[in-house]
């Protein structure tokens, strides 16, 4: 199987990517590639067999734990501008993105 | 230089810190122009002589105190995965080339008050994903007995600045293989623990289920205390765990575990390994395995009986397709995990765009390298409509189908599974650049431990290539929580062959 350009164009929009002319050819070819190794898995009958996402599922009884909603100290001016330091864009403790609303 | 060669280990250097025969600052001061002039000049992606400097003083004030412990003034390094407060953290990518996180990891953390004292950030591939430090941004790594060859990946300046003698540990993440590989590449010792034994808190995730940090050093005896340092419940990590069957995780486990077992072996005589049963999987010798490697590990299983272990053939019959299973859940985590990298909370934001969409858009794309994209890419493929249930849930299916196998193995069959940890030794750089699956190909022995939790090491068996100068790793997979076995069953090889003192020849 061989995805197409207008495939390829889909899923870059779905990852947030943008791809120009040469990069949609490379992924189309590395995907024919890809594709081929992933197929793979359709060869194996999982008949029964239930999905397992977490790696010590097949072991024991897993539970994430939730974390309490409630913020960490210290809330301090220091702690924010440390959080905010590494923003492209920020100002009066808020990120500044692009006009959205005109 | 490097490193004082009369210390060749954790626990010679530390008594010499104790007896004061050296000082922490010394060392570190040494150590630190060391990295500098380094053969590589991609290895470090941040030194800071002042960070580095508080942390030797730190140390020095507990030696002087008497308060030290095993690692207090012992020279590590991390993987530029793990975030630090004060050295930037990178990830080896141009999205956070100038990121400095306002916290450390939790490993990090707990390595510090342990007393190390850390040279700085090692390059890795960019966000974990390769298999040979070349998908770093900011250059591709040598391997210390080799330039032209990758360190691999991918903690591949973890290991290449274990082997170049520049630090004594070094800590690395292995989702993959990432470090097992880069340790069998460069004759180095390396572990990735039981998923949920050692936090992820502050490691830069890849792929959630399958991320784990390990530590990569000389020796076995040199991985336990730092391992076991690094280990421990995190609540700030939802999948730490508590207790690990009934033992508190905790620092002290794995020491105390692998001290038992090595009391064990030291009884009994002639024979230290009298019962064990070790499992080698015939998948792991098929066709793809180059014949250096086969012999090599070959060599050390016979170590291994001629020690008293049995060894008990069994099949892992799905073992060539957990690779495709581990890139369709890897890739599908991946996407997930890397879509907060959009240009307005931290990070790489593009200097010219039209609007929000557009700036996030190009942001990603201008700062994230082709084998990231590709990823994400993949990930989005598998977790998108009409797919999901053929890749996604198929690839989650055969995952407990791999887990089914192992864990039938190590109730049933053996004790450990010990084979090779990768095809052949480490290629040239460059080799690959042409075939987007190539590397992934090489992941076939490692993958299985990522996808079902086990723990897992490599450490140096033998040496392999042109001039027989490039290091071959042996594999040992263990069951759920038993790496103080697995690091004192390391431990008895490495006592009783010279492969892990193997170091690279001065190329200059």
């Amino acid at each position: 199987m061989a995805l197409t350009e207008q495939d390829i164009t889909r899923l870059a929009q779905l990852a947030s990517l943008q791809m120009d002319r040469a990069s949609l050819a490379q992924a189309q070819t590395d995907f024919t590639r890809i594709l081929g190794l992933i197929e793979t898995l359709q060869s194996v009958d999982t008949t029964g067999i239930e999905p397992m996402a977490h790696p010590l599922e097949a072991r024991q009884s897993v539970t994430l734990r939730l974390q309490k909603d409630i913020p960490e100290p210290p809330h301090t001016q220091a702690a924010l501008d440390a959080c905010l330091r590494n923003a492209p864009a920020a100002h009066d403790g808020l990120f500044l993105v692009p006009t959205v609303i005109e | 230089m490097t490193l004082p060669t009369q210390y060749p280990s954790i626990a010679s250097l530390g008594k010499a810190l104790r007896e004061r025969r050296i000082s922490a600052l010394e060392l570190a001061t040494d150590a630190l122009q060391a990295a500098r002039n380094g053969a590589d000049p991609h290895l470090f992606l941040h030194i800071d002589d002042d960070l580095t400097r508080a942390q030797a003083r730190a140390a020095d004030a507990l030696l002087e105190r008497g308060n030290a412990g095993p690692l207090t003034g012992i020279p590590i390094a991390h993987k530029d995965l793990f975030v630090t407060r004060g050295w930037r953290t990178t990830a080896a990518s141009r999205m956070l080339a100038d990121y400095v996180s306002p916290f450390d990891a939790t490993v990090v953390e707990r390595l510090e008050q342990a007393g190390t004292v850390s040279l700085g950030k090692l390059s890795c591939d960019e966000f974990a994903m390769g298999s040979g430090n070349e998908n770093s941004a900011f250059g591709a790594l040598q391997n210390p007995h080799d330039p032209e060859r990758i360190p691999g990946g991918s903690s591949g300046g973890s290991a290449a600045a274990v082997a170049a003698g520049l630090v004594l540990g070094a800590t690395g993440t292995d989702s993959g293989g990432s470090v097992r590989q880069p340790a069998a590449y460069c004759g180095v010792s390396g572990i990735k623990p039981t998923y949920g034994t050692v936090s992820r808190h502050g490691v830069i995730a890849y792929a959630s289920s399958l991320d784990q940090a390990g530590v990569l050093a000389h020796s076995a005896a040199d991985l336990v205390p730092l391992l076991d340092t690094m280990s421990g419940f995190d609540e700030r990590d939802s999948t730490s765990l508590e207790s690990c069957d009934g033992v508190a995780n905790a620092p002290g486990r794995i020491a105390a575990a692998h001290d038992a077992w090595r009391h064990q072996f030291s009884q009994a005589g002639r024979q230290p390994l009298a019962g064990l049963r070790i499992g080698v999987p015939q998948e792991f010798f098929g066709s793809g395995l180059a014949a250096e490697v086969a012999d090599a590990v070959e060599a050390a299983l016979q170590v291994f009986e001629a020690l008293g272990a049995l060894r008990v053939d069994i099949s892992l019959p799905l073992t060539r397709l957990a690779i495709p299973a581990y890139y369709v859940i890897a890739p599908a985590e991946a996407s997930s995990n890397l879509a907060r990298f959009d240009g307005v909370h931290f990070g790489y934001r593009a200097p010219h765009y039209q609007d929000l969409a557009d700036m996030i858009r190009r942001s990603r794309s201008e700062a994230l390298g082709p084998e990231v994209r590709k990823r994400i890419l993949v990930g989005t493929y598998v977790l998108s409509h009409g797919y999901y249930d053929a890749y996604y849930l198929q690839a989650q299916r055969v995952r407990r189908m791999v887990a089914n196998d192992y864990q039938q193995a190590l109730d049933e069959a053996c004790d450990i599974i010990m084979g090779p940890v990768t095809p052949g030794v480490a290629r040239r750089r460059g080799d690959h650049d042409d075939d987007p699956i190539a590397d992934w190909l090489g992941d076939i022995y490692t993958l299985g431990a990522n996808l079902v939790g086990l723990p897992a090491l490599s450490i140096p068996c033998g040496r392999g290539g042109p001039a027989a100068r490039l290091p071959i790793g042996l594999q040992i997979i263990g069951r759920h929580f038993d790496e103080g076995r697995l690091l004192a069953l390391a431990d008895c090889f490495q006592q009783h062959t010279d492969w892990h003192q193997y170091t690279p020849r001065q190329t200059s």
